[in-house]
């Protein structure tokens, strides 16, 4: 087997077991943020596994494929930060007009 | 030559992606866990697309290669930002062993507002203490 097989084997099995680390933080993740922050580690493996098979099957076509990936994780990353921060905002109104402010809402 | 480099950058980039993910499950608080993934993720990444880019040696793929990683380095910190602020603003805990809170009393909540900037008074303020020390 040479250097190269042994390193595509080698990345292809790491890469899996990150998406399944990122998988178990997505199920107990106890706040929304922590599923985003797995989500966004998850497509941003996606990008290294298609970098792999590009390499693996020395097709280059598959590296365009990736590019736009990394565009549009980045994009919906940013839209799930807008959701929430504007929830966090609406939260954060309801609870000054009924004169909770300044307590938490995991309290 | 090219191949040999090429699988030795695979390895390094799957082996911080697996560190990346190890991370993430073992940190104890949200915003360790977004600093761990968004950092060495990134890091991954770049190595497994300059692999891509030593292995193929043409122009136009390696050109594309370096496009991405650029674009994935300056487009990861800003989103882990804006995670990490709006984590904040919706008072997520931070961990229990926490020392210190530096933005505690600065961020207004309903408008979004951080407390540091300086008012329109403290301006002639800091023009008086310059005037008095030249």
């Amino acid at each position: 087997m040479t250097l190269q097989q042994l390193s595509l084997i080698t990345a292809i099995t790491l890469l899996s077991i990150t998406v399944v680390l990122a998988f178990v933080r997505l199920i107990i993740g106890p706040t929304l943020p922590d599923r985003v922050v797995a989500l966004d580690l998850m497509s941003t493996v996606g990008i290294g596994a298609i970098a792999v098979y590009a390499i693996a099957t020395e097709a280059s076509v598959f590296l365009d494929v990736a590019s736009v990936l990394a565009l549009v994780s980045f994009l919906g990353v940013i839209a799930f930060a807008h959701y929430v921060a504007r929830r966090g905002q609406a939260d954060e109104l309801s609870r000054e007009e009924q004169g909770r402010i300044g307590r938490s809402p995991w309290d | 030559m090219q191949e040999t480099i090429g699988a030795v950058f695979l390895i390094i980039g799957s082996t911080f992606m697996f560190i990346a993910g190890l991370g993430i499950l073992r940190m104890p608080d949200l915003f360790m866990r977004m600093s761990c993934a968004t950092k060495a993720s990134t890091l991954g990444v770049g190595f497994i697309l300059l692999a891509l880019a030593v292995n193929f040696g043409q122009f136009g793929v390696s050109s594309r290669a370096i496009a991405t990683i650029v674009f994935v380095v300056v487009t990861a910190p800003v989103a882990a930002h804006m995670i990490g602020r709006s984590a904040y603003i919706g008072r997520v805990p931070l961990w229990k062993n926490s020392i210190i809170d530096q933005l505690c009393d600065q961020y207004d909540r309903c408008r979004l507002d951080l407390g540091s900037y300086p008012e329109k008074g403290a301006e002639q303020e800091g023009e008086e203490i310059v005037n008095a020390g030249s």
